[in-house]
């Protein structure tokens, strides 16, 4: 019954002209008479990719846990693309040496791939010749990479990562972004992302919700950078706000000369 | 027949307990739960107790025990009020504390808690052979239906959870095994050296292993030599069974670490 409820809902989300892969009305979870989600309404559509920012605390996790289904909201509804296929990037997953997992069992430990098949992820995000290499060896940067790679596999429509850059260095931050943005035009995939750092992803995110318990301020990601609530919730004054915008600005564009508005 | 001699008993249901062992202690090493292990192990004397009481096997009586105590543990850390090891040093506790009233009030059984808590090599009878055979092997299918998803949750419980896995139900599957386990094991080993035969091979095996599967393998190798070797020794010397066993597990462990690392 209530499935029939969401391909309805769906169906008529679908008139619009934007293909949505994953949409949100009022979710909101209360646990332990804490508030941790309060009425989140948002969407995420094919080829497009949304960063969810806001600082410790803020529910970002618990938010992608809630679209994943791993947990149930109190209120709201989650509507998902029929069948959706996602791929999902957890956090922080801690392999201890004490398992011996090659890089290439990794990728089969839900489903059953061909070694074709994982060479083609493997290469893709650029670590194919790690393939044999004991996961607890591979640096923070090679391990997501691995990750992303294993996320591919699932030809997901839908790609969920929550910090794909954390353990990773800064160099290596702008890089992995790039990956992840790319592999968006490659597949055609949404992809829905937590990060901690609005300067490091702005280049490579098309919107950018501010997280903290509810939805503070949305857009696109200049104008969320200079807006007052999420400078409010970072604890910025709007001065040190735009010192560190070009700061950023410049390393950014050393990089990879993106759509950056200019600084003041 | 081989099977009249109280020694070939026991090395035959050792080397069975062993053999299932090995693979289950892998999870019980990787996912960090060898306390699990202990307090489940340590419930057992309630469940020797009650198997008394109830005048069936005892094997049954610990398993049943263990379980409950399993379920109990699951049940408390889903509340997420209390830290794991208090809760499971709570559960510990309470059920040996409750097994030693138990068997106290019992006047009118005598009982050799010596033998219960470090293994009897004259313990073993015929039936425990075949409960030992008939769970060991009803262990080993279930684990090889389900050692894909095991290794999942192992490796990330919630990616596992996000691609389709039912984790409550494979934790629970698990709880049960490591019941069984330590049922069929109790005889030779004691209560408290049970989870001795889950980890103590398990961590001579890695060295030497490259895939959870031959980690698996090979602790149950070591599993089972240790139990040929230390059985022989209790023989030999008159010691208690389950310590002998440990002591060469332990020379394996040692023996493995020790020698230095090639990189």
């Amino acid at each position: 019954m209530s499935s029939n409820i969401e391909n309805a809902e769906y169906q008529t989300q679908k008139e619009g002209h934007k293909d949505i892969l994953l949409q949100t009305q009022d979710l909101s979870l209360v646990s332990g008479g804490r508030t941790l989600i309060s009425n989140i309404t948002l969407d995420v559509s094919a080829g497009e990719i949304v960063t969810v920012i806001g600082p410790n605390g803020a529910g970002k996790t618990t938010l992608l846990r809630l679209l994943l289904g791993l947990i149930t909201p109190n209120a709201g509804i989650v509507f998902k693309k029929p069948k959706l296929r996602i791929g999902y990037l957890p956090q922080k997953i801690h392999v201890d040496p004490i398992l011996p997992l090659s890089v290439s069992r990794i990728m089969n430990i839900t489903g059953n791939y061909s070694s074709i098949q994982i060479n083609n992820a493997l290469e893709e995000t650029g670590v194919v010749s790690l393939k044999e290499k004991p996961i607890f060896q591979l640096s923070g940067g090679e391990f997501q990479r691995v990750m992303l790679a294993r996320a591919l596999l699932r030809s997901p429509e839908l790609l969920v990562l929550d910090e794909p850059v954390q353990g990773v260095d800064y160099m290596g931050e702008s890089e992995l972004y790039k990956l992840i943005s790319n592999l968006r035009t490659r597949h055609g995939c949404g992809v829905l992302m937590v990060s901690h750092d609005l300067h490091v992803v702005m280049a490579s995110t098309d919107r950018v919700m501010c997280l903290n318990q509810h939805i503070c301020c949305e857009g696109q990601p200049q104008d969320v950078s200079r807006h007052p609530e999420y400078l409010k919730l970072f604890g910025l004054d709007s001065g040190s706000a735009l010192a560190v915008y070009s700061h950023h600005h410049d390393h950014t564009h050393h990089i990879s000369g993106t759509l950056l508005q200019d600084g003041p | 027949m081989i099977l009249d001699d109280f020694f070939w008993r026991a090395v035959i249901a050792g080397v069975g307990v062993a053999v299932v062992a090995g693979p289950l202690g892998c999870f019980v090493v990787w996912r960090r739960m060898s306390y699990l292990g202990d307090t489940m192990a340590h419930s057992s004397l309630l469940g020797v107790a009650l198997g008394y009481y109830l005048e069936v096997n005892i094997m049954l009586g610990v398993f049943a025990v263990a379980f409950i105590v399993a379920i109990l543990l699951f049940l408390f850390q889903r509340q997420k009020q209390l830290a794991n090891d208090a809760i499971l040093s709570t559960l510990s506790h309470a059920s040996l504390a409750l097994g030693v009233l138990m068997i106290s009030l019992m006047f009118w059984v005598r009982l050799d808690l010596i033998a219960y808590l470090f293994g009897d090599i004259l313990a073993v009878s015929l039936v425990d052979l075949y409960w030992i055979y008939g769970g060991g092997f009803l262990i080993l299918l279930i684990l090889f239906v389900f050692w894909r998803p095991l290794l999942a949750i192992t490796f990330d419980h919630e990616l596992a959870q996000a691609e389709g896995i039912h984790v409550v139900k494979v934790e629970l599957l698990f709880m049960l095994l490591i019941a069984v386990v330590i049922a069929l094991s109790i005889k030779i080993i004691g209560i408290l050296l049970v989870t001795s035969l889950l980890i103590i091979p398990v961590s001579a095996a890695r060295r030497f292993s490259k895939t959870p599967e031959q980690m698996a393998i090979l602790a149950a190798l070591i599993g089972m030599v240790s139990v040929g070797l230390g059985l022989s020794a209790s023989l030999q010397i008159d010691t208690p069974s389950g310590p002998s066993i440990v002591i060469v597990a332990v020379m394996f462990f040692f023996a493995a670490n020790i020698l230095p690392q090639k990189k």
